[in-house]
């Protein structure tokens, strides 16, 4: 197909995951009238369309916890906003503490999220088990439970961005991998397996290789990616885990989503750098305990998949957002360590405001990367 | 109703229930690679894993965009693997 070719933009997104789609609406919705995403394979094929789709607002920080109330009320009017189901399932959280310090800190966790307006709460073992018909958790010590947390569909909220951001004029070019960005002071183009772009402004939304498209702009960000492993069962009656069951000492998650299926995963041991996507048994046979464990009635249940996909790791497990004060015009929204599906609406709006009027609704001033210079990360206990 | 009419309401992935009309319109928008239309509509996933409709939907997407079948990008195959219960993958100890 015979495809117009821009060869000058006011913003060029790299990467069209959760990230770059959500960018590029809410600049277009903005008013900025040349949007051009360039993907190298096609949207959602990144982490993206690999993730588990877990939304919360169960969080640890001030800011965490704001920017996952943002989001989850986002989420929630998305169908109405973008003219597309997004497949939003609102069965909650139930966080699992097994020892009395993490029981001790989801309590501290929960006063934070009631104080800014999230109405999480502590719930007991009896409140747990009627939460998640199924559940067995006799070693637990303690629960917490908020529930507007979640899950989406990470292809149809992905699409839904991407097509209404081109009804809105922006331009997607799929198969079109970023080999360079022109740097003269300040960015001034884009350099592709299709030909170049002028542009003053490039957003890296590049994901597990959101550090290599820095590099190419002369910017050094300590991240890498590691592979996460997941499987999905056969569909089973809904109702069995209607909740996402979440530990962080336990080291899992595990859902049912709607259409019946059961989706789980954890954390590789040590957190390895790794850029494959390889499959082990070492992972399905250690899930499959941990799920019947928990879980006990669903021995008879068939895992169908397993797959994996990679976390984009920031030194303290929180994302950069915003322009690099090193090159002007150049713009970060990456290193979401495993979280960047659920803050991608609320993240997608704060860096479209940045771009365009210089500040946004809610101050992510902190989440810039020079705070792991100045040594200053952010200590969020909330993550696995 | 039109012969286009019919032919839109046919449906080609029994599977999920997704008409020719859904096909032509997500193609027409741009979403025309089997990847990209099986995200959205589910075709494909289905109990018989596409072979009831990959085929015709490759020939639609080659017809839309005027390219020999043989240039459209058939898809991530994902091989057909026997389901396991997680009480008997569970009960295997120490992994490898
Ligand atoms: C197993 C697993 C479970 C997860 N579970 C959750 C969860 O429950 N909740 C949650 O919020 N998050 C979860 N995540 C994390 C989530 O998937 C990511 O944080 C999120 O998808 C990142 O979105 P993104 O748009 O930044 O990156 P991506 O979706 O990876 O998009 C980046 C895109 O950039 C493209 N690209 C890269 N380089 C180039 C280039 N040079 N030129 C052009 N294009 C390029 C890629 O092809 C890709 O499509 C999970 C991740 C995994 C792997
Ligand atoms: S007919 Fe489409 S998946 Fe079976």
């Amino acid at each position: 197909m015979a495809e117009e070719w821009k060869r000058s933009a006011d913003v060029v997104i790299i990467g069209a995951g959760i990230q770059g789609c959500s960018i590029a609406y809410n600049l277009a919705k903005l008013g900025v009238k040349d949007v051009v995403v360039l993907e190298k394979d096609t949207p959602t094929a990144g982490s993206t369309g690999r993730c588990a789709a877990g939304i919360r607002a169960q969080w640890g920080t001030k800011m965490n916890c704001q920017l996952g109330l943002a989001s989850l009320e986002i989420l929630e009017h998305l169908h109405e906003e973008l003219g597309m189901d997004i497949g939003l399932h609102q069965g909650g959280y139930l966080m699992v503490a097994y020892k009395e310090s993490e029981f001790e800190q989801l309590k501290k966790n929960v006063a934070l999220q009631n104080s800014l307006g999230i109405t999480s709460r502590v719930v007991n073992k009896e409140e747990a088990y009627e939460i998640c018909p199924t559940l067995s958790a006799e070693d637990a010590v303690g629960f917490t439970y908020h529930h507007r947390d979640g899950h989406a569909d990470p292809f149809l909220t992905t699409i839904a961005y991407h097509k209404a951001a081109s009804e809105k004029g922006v331009r997607f070019y799929k198969f079109t991998e970023c080999t360079g960005i022109k740097v003269k002071g300040e960015v001034k183009g884009v350099v592709t397996t299709r030909g170049e772009i002028d542009t003053p402004v490039v957003v890296d939304a590049a994901g597990p290789y959101s550090q290599h498209i820095a590099a190419m702009a002369g910017i050094k960000l300590p991240f890498y990616s590691e592979r996460h492993e997941i499987l999905v069962t056969e569909p089973v009656e809904f109702g069995v885990c209607p909740c996402m069951l979440m530990s962080f000492s336990g080291n899992y998650y595990i859902q049912q989503r709607p259409i019946g299926s059961i989706i789980a995963g954890c954390s590789p041991e040590g957190h390895p750098e790794d850029y494959s996507l390889g499959n082990t048994w070492n992972f399905l046979e250690h899930m499959s305990r941990v799920i019947v464990k928990l879980l006990p009635k669903l021995g008879g249940v068939r895992v169908v998949r397993q797959w994996s996909g990679m976390y984009n790791m920031s030194p303290d497990k929180q994302p950069v957002i915003g322009e690099s004060k090193e090159v002007k015009g150049f713009y970060i929204s990456a290193g979401f360590s495993g979280h960047g599906f659920m803050f991608g609406p609320i993240s997608g709006k704060l860096l479209a405001e940045l771009i365009v009027t210089g500040t946004s609704s809610i101050p992510i001033d902190v989440l810039n990367y020079d705070r792991f210079e100045r040594g200053e990360l952010i200590e969020e206990p909330a993550v696995v | 109703m039109t012969e286009e009419e019919k032919e839109r309401n046919v449906i080609v992935c029994r599977c999920e229930e997704i008409t020719m009309g859904e096909i032509r319109d997500w193609i027409a928008r741009g979403y025309d690679t089997f990847d990209e239309l099986k995200h959205i509509l589910r075709v494909g996933m289905g109990p018989c894993q596409g072979r009831g409709c990959r085929e015709i939907i490759l020939r639609e997407i080659a017809k839309m965009k005027n390219v020999p079948i043989t240039q459209v990008d058939p898809g991530t195959f994902r091989p057909p693997s026997k389901p396991v219960k997680l009480e008997l993958l569970a009960k295997k100890e120490g992994g490898e």
